[in-house]
Parts: structure tokens; C-alpha cells; sequence
């Protein structure tokens, strides 16, 4: 195949062979050629275009930059041999251009080290403020609700508590389940060298309603339900659905974003009891089945183990857990702006911090239960 | 190559042939026969829900149709192995109602993305030849760098038209590509679209319910009511007696287009 383009001359008389396919599908070995082009050139020059096929727009304004290139003022350029029709507009596109000079790409100013500590800290102080803010908004509208029914969109919370709550019961009872069999399983095996097999009673009692249990709930409704809180918002944002609700004089945090908090901060401790239920029905299962302790024992044992208090240190949890989740889910979907990238990001962002924020939470009630002896 | 030409010239570039599409027990189309031919600007109106979108999907083969055919340079596109599909899917250029630009690229970076995805080119040539297309769309170079939610409803057309261009399409479908549109903006478009349509000898089709677009850009109008499609010159539609069709080219608003029509027929002369 021979090469889609030769110059052929010498001194001031040049010629530019043209060959073969034009079309943009050839468009990688035109470039190449093009490139081996020298660099100057003067006197006159013909492009003979007789043997193309298809010359295409773009493989044509490739080569008509390539001969701008060269000074215009030494050189000139005769088209010969059935040039394409869109020689002529392509020319006229060509040069006004040339004058603008391409002046647009103006590149970001680099950053030292410093400066991007500096624009970091700057970030997290604003982001600081902004939650603030959307927290305290929250809690002033939450306070007018509670003086003002009418605003407590009874029916949007009641929708939440059971899209968040009543659906997620299969899950969270499922893994509660598996997790205080696992745990149940792995401290009888410990327990059985000292003889002591009843005290998987006490081990999992006390795991499961201190801990696990509102925990484990917590964790899977942040990934289940914080993920939808931002991803709801986040596409109503795109949409300018809230834009049009705040145009309305309606209040998206009221009808958006308390319904959503409450609606969590009832469903939470709910499941979390559901939870509770199934994390003592496991143990009780492994226990019978592996350990030979059968249910009678169990229960009994399970009254001697626990504290009075034991149930509600883990139950007080759920509720703080739910608000973190919710308003975390719902600030990142409201931060969402301009494009579909932003939405995934910052969904990620609202599980993740949010699974964050339930473990520290959750560390801070084990060193203040433990100060209070509670 | 010349045989092959006037063989080609012959040939309709669309061809749809007793098209019927049904949702349920709904039915959108009742048999929808029509040619677009090499260098026509179609115009396709009707009215809301008469299946204009869903006209265009069957025909681009997003969807496949309940009964009928439709073929794209003679050639049936559900009936293709995927990489003839492939093929003919490069030979035309769509621009989807909203611009459908990728919304967390930049415009350059929207621009390019067929160019990369099809031919292996440096980094230089793909940014010469995002900025020939900004130039054929009247696109400023500082554009180039903005995301997509940073530009003008206008500017957005333009883009997706330049990115509906990159690979050098024959064809160029655009749904709807005034809507939106101040009069203004909506008159240069019609513009840049009778300047690409001569310049680059493409065929349009494009779904509209601007009248002053269509008078001003299309060759032939075709007209969707009661499921079936009847397609005419525009001063062969306006003398129709179907009563949907006197009412769209006869009602007010397209009195008022007819005014304007008239008043800047000497200029143009």
C-alpha cells in the first residue's frame, strides 16, 4: 500500500502527492506522514489530490493545519486533481483562527505543599460550618414541628419508618442471626478447655444487646438506607426538584430531610430489638445444638446474666446512630451539584462517614459507660 | 467507486416499511411507511405522544419494533451481526433532546471520547480535530475546557451536535434541537444547521415542533397522526385536508410563524 502522501521537488517547486484512502478511518497513518513533513518549505506547491478516495473532513483540516504551518508568505499552495467540496469553508475556518492564536489554554497556577494544606484546612473549616449549619437548621425546624404538628408530615415519616424499618427486617435479622452463631460457636470452643460451655450464655447476651446487635443494625441501614438518603436527594438536586420546592416556599429541610431523620430514628431502635431477638435466638440455637444447654437453661442462665440495664445500654444507641446516619445521608445528598460523578461520590462519602461516625460513636458510649458503670 | 455512488444515490438512506410498535394493549404505531432520501432534511412532527421518540429509538435500533422494518442504507439493523451494527451505527450522528453530553466530562473530553474509542490517534491531532468540530458549531475555544452544567442550554446544543459530528457521520439525527431555545438562539441554530447540511452534504432527520425550523431548514416534512406518518413537501402538508394537520399549520402560532416567513422572504430574495 503506498504511503497517503509523498512530496516530490525541489528548489521552489514542490509537489504533494496525495494517495489512497482519505476517510477518517485513515486518519492514524495520515498523521504519521504528516508529521515526517520537513519543517520549512517555500516556493510553490501543488497538492495533487487525483488519487484520493473519500477524503474526509477531518484527514483534510489535518492536512490544510499542516500547510498553515508553513510561512504563507514564502509559500504558496495550489489545490489540483478534484480537491473535496469542503476544501473552500475549511480554509475559511482556518484563518481567523490562526490570528486568535490560540490563546485559551490558560493552565491552574501550581501549588506548593504548603498552599495545599493551607486550601485543605480552609475546606474542612468550611465543611465544618456547613454542617453545623445544616444540623442547626435540622433542630430549629424539628423544634417548630413539635410546636406546630401540621409540619411533621406525619404521613412521610410514617413511609420512611417502613421503607427503612419493615423492609429491612429480613436482612438484619438474617445477619444478627449468623453473627451471634458465629460468636456463640467461637466462644464455646474457647470456654469448653475451662468447662465453663454455660458461660456462652452470658457471652452472648451481653455482646449481642450491649454491641452487636445496634451495631450490626446500624452498620447495614447506614449502607442501606444513608446510601438512599443521598442518592434520593442527590438526584432531586440534579433535577432541580429542590430548587422548584424552595421557589415554592416550602422548606426541603421540613419536607425532606426531618421526615427521613425521624422516620430512622424510630425504625432504628425497633430493628435494633428485632436484632437483639435473633442475635439470643442464635446462641440459643448453637447452644442447644452444640453445647447441650437446652432452652430452659438458656433462659435461665440468660436472667442471671444480665443486668437490668444491659438491654438499654445498647437500645439509648440506636436513636443518636439513626440521626448521624440520617443527616449524614441526607447533607451529602444535598450537597450533590452538576453531574452524575458528584452523586456516585458523594453517596460513597455518606456511607462511609456515616459507618465512621457510628463506630466512634459507639467507642465513646464504651469509655462513658464504662466511667458512669452503667 | 462511482458505480457504487450512483447505485447509492438511488437508494433511500432510511427506509421504514409498515412499522407497528405497541406498548401493551397501546398501540404508538399502526403501520409507518416512509423514505428519507440522500441530502433531505426530514422534518418529523406530531403531536404529543403520537411516538416521535420512539420513532427515532426503532430507527437508531435502540428498540426493537413489534412488527415492520427499518433500514439504514438498505440494510436492516436488527438483523445485523454486531460488528456490521457497529459499522453502521458510525455512519450516523445523534443528538438527543437534552445533549446527553457525559456530565462529569469536560467538553473537549466529550468531544474525544468516540475519536478515542475508535481511532488511535496523538493526543495533538484529537485536540485539532475537537477544535475544527467547535469551529463548524460556532463553539468558542474557551469552551473546550467547561463541564457541561457550566454551559448555556444553547451552548449544550452545540456541543452535542459537534459530538454527534466527530466521527464524520452521513446522516444526523437531532431530537428536538430547538426546544428550549430563545428566538434568538433557536434562529442561529437553524442557521448552523443549514450551514452543516450544505457544507458537509449531510442527510437530516430531526423531530421538531418548531414551525419556524421547519420552514426555514426542512425539504420535507413528515407528519405522525393516528399511528401512520404521512410525509409531503411543507406547501404540499399545508394544503392537507386531515384535520390535525390543518389545525398544526393553521392555528395561530403558525399564522404567526407564516407572518414572519413573509416578512423576511424579500430579504433572503
Amino acid at each position: 500500500m503506498p504511503a497517503p502522501l509523498a512530496l516530490q521537488g525541489s528548489g521552489d517547486d514542490w509537489r504533494l502527492t496525495l494517495t489512497g484512502d482519505w476517510s477518517l478511518a485513515a486518519l492514524p497513518a495520515i498523521e504519521a506522514t504528516l508529521n515526517d513533513l520537513p519543517p520549512t518549505l517555500s516556493g510553490v506547491l501543488v497538492c495533487d489530490w487525483s488519487r484520493t478516495s473519500d477524503p474526509g473532513i477531518s484527514s483534510t483540516w489535518l492536512l490544510m493545519t499542516r500547510l498553515a504551518a508553513w510561512n504563507s508568505a514564502l509559500l504558496a499552495v495550489r489545490h489540483e486533481g478534484g480537491p473535496p467540496h469542503t476544501l473552500p469553508f475549511l480554509a475559511a475556518l482556518l484563518t481567523p483562527v490562526d490570528a486568535a492564536g490560540g490563546a485559551a489554554t490558560h493552565a491552574e497556577p501550581t501549588v506548593g505543599f504548603v498552599g495545599t494544606i493551607g486550601r485543605w484546612a480552609v475546606r474542612q473549616w468550611w465543611e465544618a460550618r456547613a454542617v453545623t449549619g445544616f444540623f442547626g437548621r435540622i433542630v430549629s425546624v424539628f423544634a417548630r414541628a413539635l410546636s406546630l404538628p401540621r409540619s411533621l408530615r406525619l404521613t412521610s415519616v410514617v413511609r420512611h419508618v417502613y421503607e427503612t424499618g419493615i423492609t429491612a427486617v429480613p436482612i438484619v435479622s438474617l445477619i444478627a442471626f449468623l453473627i451471634s452463631v458465629i460468636v456463640a460457636y467461637l466462644g464455646a470452643q474457647q470456654l469448653s478447655s475451662f468447662g465453663a460451655n454455660i458461660y456462652v450464655v452470658d457471652l452472648v447476651a451481653i455482646a449481642v444487646l450491649r454491641e452487636l446487635g445496634v451495631m450490626l443494625t446500624s452498620i447495614i441501614i447506614a449502607g442501606r438506607s444513608g446510601s438512599a438518603f443521598a442518592a434520593e436527594l442527590g438526584v432531586m438536586q440534579l433535577n432541580e426538584e429542590i430548587a422548584a420546592l424552595q421557589a415554592m416556599g416550602l422548606n426541603p429541610v421540613e419536607l425532606l430531610v426531618l421526615p427521613r431523620v425521624l422516620g430512622l430514628a424510630i425504625a432504628l431502635p425497633l430493628l435494633t430489638i428485632v436484632a437483639d431477638a435473633m442475635g439470643l435466638a442464635g446462641g440459643g440455637l448453637l447452644s442447644a445444638l452444640d453445647l447441650h444447654i437446652s432452652p430452659a437453661q438458656f433462659l435461665g442462665r440468660l436472667h442471671d446474666a444480665l443486668a437490668p440495664t444491659t438491654f438499654w445500654a445498647g437500645l439509648i444507641k440506636a436513636p443518636i446512630f439513626a440521626a448521624l446516619i440520617g443527616i449524614v445521608g441526607c447533607y451529602r445528598g444535598m450537597q450533590v451539584r452538576d453531574s452524575a460523578r458528584e452523586l456516585g461520590r458523594l453517596t460513597t462519602l455518606a456511607v462511609v462517614q456515616s459507618i465512621f461516625l457510628v463506630i466512634l460513636v459507639d467507642a465513646v458510649f464504651a469509655v462513658l459507660y464504662v466511667k458512669l458503670d452503667f | 467507486m462511482p458505480a457504487d455512488a450512483a447505485a447509492a444515490a438511488d437508494l433511500p438512506v432510511i427506509a421504514v416499511r409498515g412499522l407497528v410498535n405497541r406498548f401493551g394493549s397501546q398501540t404508538v404505531h399502526d403501520g409507518l411507511d416512509f423514505d428519507v432520501r440522500r441530502g433531505e432534511v426530514f422534518g418529523i412532527v406530531g403531536g404529543s405522544g403520537a411516538g416521535k421518540s420512539v420513532l427515532l429509538r426503532t430507527i437508531l435500533g435502540l428498540r426493537t419494533p413489534t412488527a415492520g422494518r427499518v433500514e439504514l442504507y438498505g440494510r436492516n439493523i436488527q438483523s445485523l451481526a454486531a460488528a456490521e451494527r457497529g459499522a453502521l451505527v458510525r455512519r450516523y450522528g445523534v443528538m438527543f433532546q437534552n445533549g446527553a453530553l457525559i456530565s462529569s466530562l469536560n467538553i473537549e473530553d466529550n468531544l474525544e471520547l468516540p475519536l478515542q474509542e475508535y481511532l488511535e490517534l496523538t493526543p495533538d491531532t484529537r485536540a485539532e480535530l475537537v477544535r475544527l468540530k467547535c469551529l463548524l458549531v460556532g463553539l468558542e475555544p474557551s469552551a473546550a475546557q467547561k463541564y457541561p452544567s457550566q454551559l448555556s442550554g444553547g451552548m449544550i446544543k452545540r456541543a452535542a451536535v459537534a459530538r454527534a459530528l466527530m466521527l464524520e457521520p452521513e446522516l444526523l439525527f437531532l431530537d428536538e434541537p430547538t426546544a428550549g431555545l430563545d428566538p434568538i438562539s433557536a434562529a442561529a441554530f437553524d442557521e448552523l444547521l443549514s450551514y452543516l447540511h450544505q457544507q458537509l452534504r449531510l442527510t437530516v432527520v430531526m423531530i421538531t415542533h418548531d414551525l419556524d425550523t421547519l420552514f426555514r431548514t426542512c425539504t420535507r416534512v413528515g407528519v405522525m397522526v393516528g399511528g401512520r406518518m404521512i410525509s409531503d413537501t411543507l406547501p404540499a402538508l399545508m394544503q392537507s385536508d386531515e384535520p390535525w394537520i390543518r389545525s398544526y399549520f393553521h392555528g395561530p402560532r403558525a399564522r404567526l410563524a407564516g407572518h414572519h416567513r413573509a416578512a423576511e422572504a424579500p430579504l433572503h430574495g
